[in-house]
């Protein structure tokens, strides 16, 4: 719990954006060494390196260079591309893969302002696709409101599933952390069940997965021809009304009293456990929204599959933004994007894929220990600006 | 195969330290004879700890010089210090709970016997031989955990004095202490000075320098203000440390109660281990009055008020206020019932340390108007009254805006007090209201809380400070093992209301009119 708690209060305070930075430049830094070293070309020059050194740095130099060329290529815009669509559709990518990292994000953030470590975002995920899957699919509803009923129902799912584990800990005291790991298994169980019976499994079909949503409950492209989709509307506007709700709602205000300490929070009469449920339940509805744009908007069907660690990788996307809404954004953006180009990368110049995931967790790995980065770059401000409250403290 | 500490001479020459734009240690030039017991007055935020952590090696000065027997010295870090012979207590002790008195003193000192076993029997011996030597009376092989307080502090110098510590720095140690642990402490530092050991004693309190200290260095501000004598009275030494006239006594109108609105009947809580904390307790607190319970720390008094508040969970009995059961109403019903609450640690239970003062001020009322408007808070209205209060309360703040947290003590403390006080009250309750603030806030803290007693309100104050206890109540529930020993006058004897804190009730325990005396204690159990 204590490192639980150390953990939060860096990943609020932090060093500011510099911080965020140098970390994600450290981590592209350490990862090119591994692209190096994972390159046939590169093992093939390296026995005659003494013999003649320029052809291993040149492997070397075409190897990094050529990988995170099309990383860039592949989340950004393709400058080779033959039309203005081509062009953008890498950003599409990225955004397409940002959506649902950005709402479990948020799915995540929120709680951990309220100083609890919410992990049940995969189990909620699965939960608002199955409910938003399902009205999309077997509900025969007008446009435009079946997708929002749609969309209801996701959030709806989500909320109940967030909504569990913060009524036990309210009740019971039973911890979040071991609460929603276990839903997490009972919601991936219930999706492989469900998927298998009639109500779900798309006819004529042996295999887990459900028919494909009605075009009336899909979430419409944003341009024509890319894949980017209205789901991205929705988590933005998500974004923006977390954020109203932690800077101007009342229910904000406890909900960061509550986070930051418990004990005053109770001794102004604000309900504690209350709040727990609350906060869970919007977050479980953040969850099913990104379950919800997934199974309407980006795979337009229901798997076994749907979440797909999704849950996890926005606990690093909200960590990365330290859970503020609009770092949760910019964060989301930034995975979304090595999410999007890592898969050309892998295509085009075969590094591997998971080289992305080194990147992300090596990202995270350097929020978390600040001093480390401070000493890799000699960073003196952010140093004394960390500083000096600690001293001050214990001086006074 | 203990050498008598050689005796040594401590100076510091100009030491400065600032942080930022504040300059917390402003040139203080201090010297520390040999065998005398230095006391370091000054209010909290003067900067007596932190000049006492330049010394021990934790900061470094911007600065001046530290002497050691004349030789100037650099400390690095605290081994630095100790290795030149100087030893710190700290208000927050540094033990292992779980350790044995002995392995406490080992830890970081460790010998080591052939074979990479730890020496133990070493240890338990260096303990029992300083203990012995200076009339500690600490047992090594007893767990830190199962030690009251006052025996955890001397294990503390123990372990100071077993690293030949030859200048013992005791930064605020009667802060944790009842009145008989502090006279024990004190007993103590006059032993280990007629041994030629050196204390630097900090401390706020002017009747404790008064009784052990040799020379007295008063700072404020960060600025050294004087260096005098122990004959100097109490309000010159307060006078001097809060820069202005105090008066220490505070002159209080003779109370006027009215009819007991708020009583108590049959209370019981049981704590979460399942022990009846507060057993069958019962009172009566009139208007215009000021109940104080009195008792040494950890006898149901926290409790007792917890379960007024609706802070804990297994309470019986009653609680009426005007009409009103608060016993089995939620803490938000009994705030809305009309009752102030200054909790006992305002860190822990009164303020939210990465709220701003504003946000502070109005924890309790957040979501009623003017400051909320349905589900939206409105930070503008908020921050207005704030500003209000600040100036009301005397709230030393740069702007509403401050993180609350990094404000002194005693600014923290009227932050809470102002929020309890902005309610329409019916009854206020505080319990350790000027726990750890210096003498000027102390003064404006008791005047509110004599303010709220002339409104007509029923007051109700806990504390383990006798001085607080004496300066405000105008009758005292002395309470004992989750029990009222008795309900005395304030002018009940020091000596009396220590017994009656020891379980031992009065015979002729007065009746709670102000004027009735009470003689000597006699009936023991």
């Amino acid at each position: 719990m204590s490192l639980v708690r150390d953990l939060r209060s860096r990943a609020l305070s932090g060093g500011g954006a510099l911080l965020t930075v140098l970390a994600l430049v450290l981590a592209l830094l350490i990862s090119a060494v591994l692209i190096v070293f994972s390159d046939p070309d590169v093992l093939e020059a390296l026995p005659y390196f003494f013999a003649y050194p320029p052809d291993t740095f040149a492997a070397m130099w075409e190897s990094v260079s050529s990988a995170y060329w099309a990383l860039f290529t592949g989340s950004i815009v393709d400058p080779g591309a033959q039309s203005v669509r081509g062009f953008f559709a890498p950003l599409s990518e990225t955004l397409v893969n940002a959506t649902p990292l950005i709402a479990a994000g948020l799915a995540f953030g929120l709680p951990f302002r309220t100083g609890l470590f919410y992990i049940g975002g995969e189990g909620a995920i699965v939960l608002g696709a199955i409910c938003a899957g399902y009205v999309g699919f077997a509900w025969d509803l007008p446009i435009v409101i079946h997708l929002l009923v749609a969309v209801a129902a996701g959030l709806l799912g989500g909320a109940v599933w967030g909504g569990i584990p913060g009524l036990l800990k309210a009740r019971t005291g039973a911890h979040e952390v071991i609460t929603t790991i276990m839903l997490n298994y009972v919601a991936l169980y219930l999706i492989a069940y469900l998927l298998t019976t009639s109500a779900f499994q798309r006819p004529g079909r042996s295999d887990p997965i459900s028919p494909v949503i009605d075009a009336s409950a899909q979430m419409p492209a944003l341009v024509p021809g890319l894949r980017v989709h209205v789901g991205l509307v929705f988590v933005l506007i998500a974004a923006g009304v977390v954020s109203w709700l932690l800077t101007r709602s009342t229910l904000g205000f406890r909900l960061r009293a509550v986070g930051s300490n418990p004990d005053a929070a109770r001794n102004a009469g604000m309900g504690v456990g209350r709040s727990y449920v609350e906060v869970m339940l919007i977050a479980g509805a953040l969850a099913g929204l990104a379950g919800a744009v997934e199974a309407l908007g980006t795979q337009r069907t229901l798997t076994g599959g749907i979440s797909a660690g999704l849950g996890f990788d926005a606990i690093t996307v909200a960590l990365l933004g330290r859970s503020r809404p609009l770092g949760t954004v910019l964060a989301g953006l930034l995975f979304g994007a090595l999410r999007a180009g890592g898969i050309d990368m892998q295509a085009e110049t075969g590094t591997p894929v998971d080289i992305i995931l080194v990147v992300q967790s090596l990202v995270v790995l350097f929020i978390a220990a600040p001093p480390l980065v401070k000493s890799v770059f000699r960073v003196r401000a952010v140093e004394a600006d960390g500083l000096a409250p600690a001293t001050k403290g214990s001086s006074l | 195969m203990w050498r008598e500490a050689s005796a040594l001479k401590l100076e510091l020459r100009g030491i400065t330290k600032r942080f930022g734009s504040l300059v917390a240690n402003d040139s203080i030039d201090l010297s520390v004879e040999p065998g005398e017991i230095h006391c370091l007055l000054g209010e909290n935020g003067a900067g007596k700890s932190t000049l006492m952590n330049v010394l021990y090696g934790l900061l470094q000065p911007d600065g001046g010089e530290i002497a050691v027997d004349g030789e100037p010295v650099r400390f690095g870090d605290p081994g630095d210090a100790m290795a030149a012979g100087i030893g710190m207590v700290h208000q927050h002790f540094m033990l292992v709970p779980v350790f044995t008195v002995a392995e406490n003193v080992m830890l970081g000192n460790e010998h080591v016997r052939a074979g990479g076993f730890l020496d133990r029997a070493r240890a338990r011996r260096e303990v029992s031989e300083m203990s012995s030597r200076y009339g500690l009376d600490v047992d090594p092989d007893a767990l830190v955990e199962d030690l009251p307080v006052g025996v955890q502090q001397r294990v503390e110098i123990i372990k100071a004095l077993v690293r030949d510590a030859r200048v013992l720095i005791l930064d605020e140690p009667t802060a944790v202490l009842t009145p008989q642990e502090t006279n024990e402490l004190m007993e103590v530092m006059r032993q280990l000075t007629e041994s030629g050991t050196s204390i630097v004693f900090i401390t706020h309190k002017l009747r404790e320098v008064k009784a052990v200290a040799d020379r007295i260095t008063v700072i404020r501000l960060g600025k050294v203000v004087a260096t005098t004598s122990p004959d100097a009275s109490e309000s010159e030494l307060a006078s001097m440390m809060v820069g202005r006239d105090v008066s220490l006594s505070l002159d209080k109108e003779a109370a006027q109660p009215g009819e007991a609105t708020f009583s108590v009947r049959d209370l019981c809580v049981v704590d979460d281990r399942g022990q009846l904390v507060v057993d069958h307790l019962s009172l009566d607190v009139r208007r215009g009055e000021i109940m104080a319970v009195a008792g040494v720390q950890g006898n149901g008094q926290t409790e007792l008020v917890e379960a007024l508040m609706g802070l804990q969970e297994r309470v019986t009995g009653s609680a009426v206020l005007e009409g009103h059961e608060l016993v089995g109403r939620s803490t938000r019903q009994v705030l809305d019932a009309g009752v102030g609450y200054v909790p006992e640690d305002r860190k822990v239970d009164g303020l939210v340390p990465t709220f701003s003062v504003a946000e502070n001020l109005v924890l309790d009322l957040h979501e009623k108007r003017p400051y909320a408007a349905g589900p939206s808070y409105r930070p503008a209205v908020v921050r207005e009254k704030a500003a209000e209060l600040v100036r009301e309360f005397d709230v030393r703040t740069s702007s509403v805006d401050t993180l609350v947290s990094t404000l002194s003590g005693g600014n923290q403390q009227k932050v809470v007090v102002a929020r309890e006080m902005s309610r329409p009250l019916k009854l206020f309750i505080a319990a350790q209201p000027t726990r750890g603030l210096d003498v000027g806030s102390i003064e404006f803290v008791h005047r509110r809380i004599l303010e709220e007693r002339d409104r007509g309100n029923p007051v109700l104050i806990v504390s383990t400070e006798l001085d607080e206890v004496y300066a405000l109540a105008d009758r005292i529930a002395v309470m004992y093992r989750g029990q009222v020993v008795g309900i005395v006058g304030p002018d009940t004897p020091r000596d009396d209301m220590g017994l009656m804190m020891a379980g031992v009730p009065l015979q002729h325990a007065a009746s709670g009119q102000p004027d009735a005396r009470s003689d000597s204690a006699g009936g023991a159990p």
